[in-house]
């Protein structure tokens, strides 16, 4: 086959997927905005991503500060910038790790189980009895996982910033060495509310990311069983690869914003 | 006759290269019990969601009191949807919900949060179709025919102009078609309600229609009484009753 036409194909699928991403994302915010929320199913669904990743999320930012920590300490010990080790950690989880970690761990959790559950339900025809029943999909299975998603994937990141910089400041002054109120005080100096805000702003973009593609995942799942193992897959690594791609335009325009460590 | 209340015209519906609807046109009277047959695969299905707008025709127009169906939107349809209650294959019920959180599905939807007033709906509902005590079942632990019964209770509880029923006896042994049959034929007396049957069971057919249609080749084949069903010549029709496939063994 002639590659430009193969390279075109490709494009035009993209262009198409992105579409019904934006399509997708379009009727769910204007389902928001016209209130046709259900109040239960949305606290339902934070039970379930929020509640429910917390000891992911919580394992995944203590061990990665833990592990950074030893890692930059063992570097700066040459230089010896020891007390460096603090800002670096805390600066680094909140405006980069705590929220990519965060988003990968929820991609991969919660957006699966999303994916397989409209899956599920698409290959079983629930979903055609829930239009038949003149209920709107995107207002029952996408609108709650929306809201809860925006809710508590933002206090997921806050969750994983805190026990990475708690488990960061503990391996540095029990197991290193490093004194405890140079690490404070200079973890103070140079960590800045901007740092948080800019986490908590990647935290919001990765939910919407998440939850669109999953939910467009599950609701276009087809061929049964084969069609809804398909479909999780591609939502993990559409998800995952979605939110690196984009922590990566984030943190170039959001640094425009919040330029690190000038005020 | 009475009032046309729904009308097809000329529809024409494709999945893939294949074409499945090749003009197929029908009208459904009010109080009718319309029994569609055709072979399997042959489009009955694919003509029934078209009636509620779970698909869009190629071409060709649905008609329903006087609106066409075919060319609205998913918020638009909602109106039919409340008219017009389906029962489908595999009852698709929420198998996340028990018996009874199904049954209550549409009130909660429409409105109604007096729960005493919704425990007294789906009771009397699940009794209408002979499924009391079974409230607090799952989906899953339920057989093919307690499904489809669940499934007509959700589908009736707020009560339909119309009920369309997709293959309501399939899979089913004898007996439990024979009591689904009898319950079609109970919601035709006590709700008035106009039917839609697609079905290839000829005993299903004789024991419920009003009005018998033939699907073949994506037209409309046949459409006349059981009785004219019975005594036609038609060599399409008679292969169909008489269950022969010409083919050598």
């Amino acid at each position: 086959m002639n590659p430009i036409a193969l390279l075109g194909g490709a494009f035009l699928g993209f262009c198409a997927y992105l579409g019904q991403l934006a399509e997708l994302a379009g009727e769910t915010f204007r389902s928001i905005f016209a209130g046709r929320i259900r109040l239960g199913l949305v606290l339902r669904q934070i039970s379930h991503i929020g509640f429910g990743s917390q000891m992911v999320v919580i394992v995944t930012g203590a061990f990665t500060g833990a592990v950074f920590t030893a890692q930059t300490f063992f570097q700066f010990s040459r230089l010896n910038m020891e007390s460096a080790v603090g800002p670096v950690i805390s600066v680094a989880m909140c405006r980069e790790l705590g929220p990519v970690l965060t988003g990968l761990m929820v991609a991969g959790r919660v957006g699966a189980a999303m994916t397989a559950e409209l899956g599920t339900m698409k290959v079983t025809q629930q979903i055609d009895a829930l239009r038949a029943l003149a209920v709107h999909p995107v207002d029952y299975l996408v609108v709650p996982r929306t809201i809860a998603m925006l809710i508590s994937l933002p206090l997921l990141v806050g969750e994983c910033i805190f026990f990475g910089i708690v488990a960061a400041y503990l391996v540095a002054t029990k197991i290193l060495g490093v004194g405890a109120p140079y690490y404070l005080l200079n973890m103070y100096k140079f960590t800045e509310a901007e740092d948080i805000f800019m986490g908590v702003i990647k935290g919001l973009v990765f939910a919407v990311i998440i939850v669109l593609v999953s939910c467009r995942e599950g609701l276009n799942a087809r061929d049964g069983a084969v069609g809804v193992g398909r479909a999780t897959t591609e939502a993990v690594v559409i998800g995952s690869l979605s939110v690196l791609i984009a922590n990566f335009f984030l943190t170039m325009a959001l640094n425009i914003f919040f330029p690190a460590g000038v005020s | 006759m009475s009032a046309v209340l729904i009308d097809v015209q000329d529809l024409v519906q494709q999945i893939g290269a294949q074409q499945i609807l090749r003009g197929f046109s029908i009208q459904v009277h009010q109080g009718e019990t319309l029994v569609l047959l055709g072979k399997s695969g042959g489009g009955k299905s694919v003509f029934l969601r078209h009636l509620i707008g779970l698909m869009k025709p190629v071409s060709g127009r649905v008609i329903v009191e006087g609106t066409d169906i075919s060319g609205l939107g998913e918020r638009e349809l909602e109106w039919v949807r409340r008219k017009i209650g389906m029962v489908f294959q595999d009852g698709a019920l929420f198998d996340s919900m028990s018996v009874f959180e199904n049954v209550a599905f549409p009130l909660r939807e429409r409105g109604e949060r007096d729960e005493k007033k919704i425990a007294g709906k789906v009771r009397e509902t699940l009794a209408l179709v002979n499924m009391t005590g079974h409230e607090k079942k799952m989906p899953v632990n339920l057989s093919g025919g307690m499904r489809k019964r669940v499934a007509l209770a959700r589908a009736i509880v707020s009560p339909p102009d119309v009920i369309l029923y997709d293959e309501p006896t399939a899979g089913l042994d004898p007996i439990v078609s024979d009591s689904i049959n009898r319950l079609i034929r109970r919601m035709q007396r006590q709700l008035s309600a106009t039917s839609i049957v697609v079905t290839h069971d000829m005993t299903s057919c004789y024991h419920i229609a009003d009005r018998v249609a033939l699907l073949n080749e994506g037209r409309l084949h046949f459409c006349g009484t059981v009785d004219e069903l019975k005594n036609t010549t038609d060599p399409v029709v008679r292969d169909f009753i008489d269950g022969r496939s010409h083919e050598v063994d």
